[in-house]
């Protein structure tokens, strides 16, 4: 592999952290270079939130810009077009299918797009999206969204179930171990 | 020897272990913050929330007094609340050897201003390290000690956001312990009098001067200074972030000369390396610091001639700048609206503004979560400077429009902030017999930051029980009579209560009392929800900028409120706005 370029996209509350440190694990634990760059502080107060998962053989900047993502993990729908343009062509989005209105749209000064996801289809990009919370919810937390989409990410990156599963279990706290794997397994068999 | 992959605080926290650090005193401030997290976690160092930097770095000073491996870390701005103490303990240099991290913020993700902390280093004449990843801010952070001690000064070390809150590689080792060193009275170094400055002032030139030395030599041994040569053709000089950035972007087309110290900056290793290359670019963020110390040197560079001073760089703005070239993208075509943070579901500020909305008051705010009810649809706050200026400031503004305008102006400051730097403006007020009106925020936590203790929670850093500072009474003894606490949730109490005080020919201070909604221990009502046949669709609860909140379109194009289970905490808030009733709680709550 040369390198691989993540970006991880959502509404800052949503989990994205965990996410990103989890793939930074096991792409670590596969014996590559690894940087992950994350948004602490004010954003993580519900404002568009992105960090970056780099890994390689060696891998010197911690960000990634237009044009460069392999794959974008998104929490929310209208966050999977506003970052866009970091995939790289070829690329895939991997998409809650989640709306989660941002305050302009709440006091009715700008419109929530229509078929959002459709539209990113449309530009002739990959997207594989899933109600991720109905998905966390069956596994037994709503909370578990990030785990899922982790899930599905795994699946189209080809990773080995069994060394992401070991990643998750070495990571989230013991008594959500259980329904971490069955949010991931449900990701990952979707 | 076990890798670990850490955040560039992480990191330096580790540092801090492995260099035998015993005291470490620090205010919060993102991006530094988990530096002093991080180090909490261990017990082989003391570590504490001080009050401000200020006081943080007096702490550290007195700890290399004491003959301790000290620490304090900041963010940018914290520096120069800190900067004060760092200019004369520059003159006194150190005892134990003592390490300050300072965190610019390049593209302010979380910041009011993008000031270039190297401005500092060079004004208080202290040297200054940056590492560009966590593994450096290991090395660099253990560095800073020896340093510290060899040539006897405090030392800097300089991280930005992208290094702090980046993950990467980092080989850790053991503590060294360090023996407390002897403390023995000197006058001549450590009290700072006209007499002695002039001496320490000549001894620091000097300092400055073998420092400079070091980075042209001893820097590139350990490699703190790194040449790297592939290329005759094009060279850079970096440090920090821009050195990852322009070695991602150019790979072999380049050489490189990077900076792990920024200052003082090396002269020799500079006009060498500028003969070995036929185009030379200084790419740096902020300032053009190295830059103008190259055409000091007479070296020919180019850099602000292609590169902004504004915002955070990254791999494609150096390549585009040296080659010109721009890499292909897709968009979806139609306007993407914002998503800019907002106050949480559940947040107490909402409802103090919410309460105080309706009295169309001049607000001068301060720096925590609640500037962001500055935004639209609370749009509750005129101004917003630094920490503490919001009490200091609401005096000057009344001082200028006289006792009308205070009975129409209030200052809103949270309780960390509040103890960081409000309370003087405060005994301002009250001692230049000001009238104004000061409402604390006190949600027990310093919030935006993430969650941090402070003096009036009563837990350490550590989560220990503690004196808590009794906010009341220390109103009352700075000689304010008129103390009021107020529950945020209770709008028509509050609205009411700070009517009263704005009225009064005194100054008041008014105690906004209901702990962060996101606190572990903050018990919540059950989600809200909208009746829909009640609900006519005015929008009225739309007002109080709430995310649980939105409005739906029906099928015959009218809208309707609805309430997100997911995200409303039960507040009840926007129970108060709606006017038919529609907003209800759920039975059995």
């Amino acid at each position: 592999m040369n390198s691989i370029n993540i970006l991880i996209v959502g509404v800052g509350g949503q989990g994205t952290l965990l996410a990103s440190k989890l793939m930074g694990k096991i792409f670590i634990d596969s014996g590559l270079d690894v940087k992950v760059s994350e948004v602490h502080g004010m954003s993580q107060r519900g404002g568009s939130v992105v960090t970056y998962v780099r890994a390689g053989e060696k891998v010197f900047s911690p960000v990634i810009d237009l044009g460069e993502a392999d794959m974008m993990i998104s929490f929310e729908a209208l966050e999977s077009a506003r970052w866009l343009p970091y995939l790289k062509k070829g690329g895939v989005v991997i998409s809650n299918t989640a709306q989660i209105d941002p305050m302009p749209v709440i006091m009715g000064n700008a419109e929530y797009p229509e078929n959002v996801l459709d539209r990113i289809s449309e530009k002739g990009v990959k997207v594989v999206s899933a109600d991720a919370l109905s998905l966390a919810e069956q596994a037994g937390s709503a909370k578990a969204v990030n785990i899922v989409l982790l899930g599905i990410a795994a699946k189209q990156l080809g990773f080995d179930k069994e060394e992401c599963l070991n990643a998750i279990r070495a990571t989230v706290p013991q008594k959500t171990i259980e329904t971490n794997e069955k949010a991931f397994e449900l990701g990952y068999n979707l | 020897m076990e890798k670990k992959l850490l955040l560039g605080n992480e990191a330096v926290a580790q540092g801090l272990y492995e260099a035998g650090v015993s005291v470490v005193s620090s205010y919060p401030g993102t991006p530094s913050t988990e530096i002093t997290e991080a180090v909490s976690k261990y017990n082989e160092i003391y570590s504490e929330w001080a009050p401000n930097e200020k006081v943080a770095m007096e702490v550290a000073i007195g700890a290399s007094f004491g003959g301790a491996r000290s620490f304090c870390a900041m963010k940018h701005v914290g520096l120069n609340v800190a900067a004060d103490p760092l200019y004369t303990a520059s003159y006194i240099g150190v005892n134990g050897g003592m390490v300050c991290a300072v965190a610019d913020d390049p593209g302010m993700h979380s910041s009011q201003n993008e000031q270039d902390s190297r401005r500092h280093a060079i004004a208080a004449k202290v040297p200054m390290l940056e590492p560009s990843d966590s593994q450096e801010a290991l090395d660099f952070t253990k560095i800073a000690y020896d340093l510290s001690e060899r040539y006897d000064t405090p030392f800097l070390l300089r991280l930005s956001t992208r290094i702090s809150h980046s993950r990467s590689l980092v080989t850790v080792s053991e503590r060294k312990e360090v023996a407390l060193k002897e403390y023995k009275r000197d006058v001549m170094k450590n009290v700072m009098m006209p007499a002695m400055a002039r001496k320490a002032h000549a001894k620091v030139e000097d300092r400055m001067d073998d420092l400079t030395v070091w980075a042209d030599t001893e820097a590139f041994d350990l490699g703190v200074n790194k040449e790297e040569l592939f290329s005759d053709e094009i060279g850079i000089i970096a440090a920090g972030s821009t050195y990852v950035y322009a070695r991602e972007a150019l790979g072999e087309k380049a050489s490189y000369l990077k900076l792990g110290i920024v200052n003082p900056l090396p002269r020799k290793a500079i006009c060498d390396f500028a003969k070995k290359v036929k185009t030379l670019y200084v790419i740096e963020e902020l300032d053009d610091i190295i830059e103008t110390h190259c055409i000091k040197l007479g070296v020919k560079v180019i850099g602000r001639e292609v590169f902004s001073p504004l915002g955070e760089y990254n791999q494609s703005i150096i390549e585009k700048a040296i080659f010109g070239t721009k890499k292909e993208s897709v968009a979806v075509e139609c306007d993407i609206p914002a998503r800019p943070p907002v106050l949480c579901p559940g947040c107490p500020h909402r409802g103090l503004y919410y309460a105080l909305k309706s009295l169309n008051l001049y607000v001068s705010g301060d720096i925590g979560c609640y500037t962001l009810g500055a935004q639209a649809p609370l749009s509750m706050m005129d101004t917003c400077v630094c920490m503490g200026a919001s009490v200091s400031a609401l005096h000057g503004y009344n001082t200028a429009r006289g006792s009308e305008a205070a009975k129409k102006s209030i200052a809103v400051i949270g309780d960390s902030t509040f103890i960081h730097s409000g309370i003087t403006g405060l005994i301002d007020i009250v001692y230049n017999k000001g009238i104004s009106t000061v409402i604390v925020l006190d949600n027990s936590i310093t919030g935006m930051t993430g969650h941090q203790n402070n003096p009036l929670n009563g837990k350490t850093i550590k989560g220990d029980p503690t004196t808590a500072v009794d906010l009341e009474a220390l109103a009352k003894a700075i000689g304010i009579t008129n103390v009021r606490v107020v529950d945020p949730f209770d709008i028509k109490t509050t609205k009411a209560v700070v009517e009263e005080e704005l009225a009064k020919e005194e100054p008041s201070l008014v105690i906004s009392r209901r702990p962060c909604a996101l606190l572990k221990n903050v018990k919540h009502n059950k989600a809200l929800y909208v009746e829909e046949s009640k609900c006519v669709g005015c929008k009225a609860c739309l007002k109080v900028g709430c995310p649980a909140i939105s409005q739906k379109k029906l099928e015959n194009s009218k809208t309707r409120a609805v309430i997100d289970a997911n995200q409303c905490l039960g507040c009840g808030v926007c129970v108060e706005t709606c006017r038919l009733g529609a907003i209800k709680t759920p039975e059995n709550n």
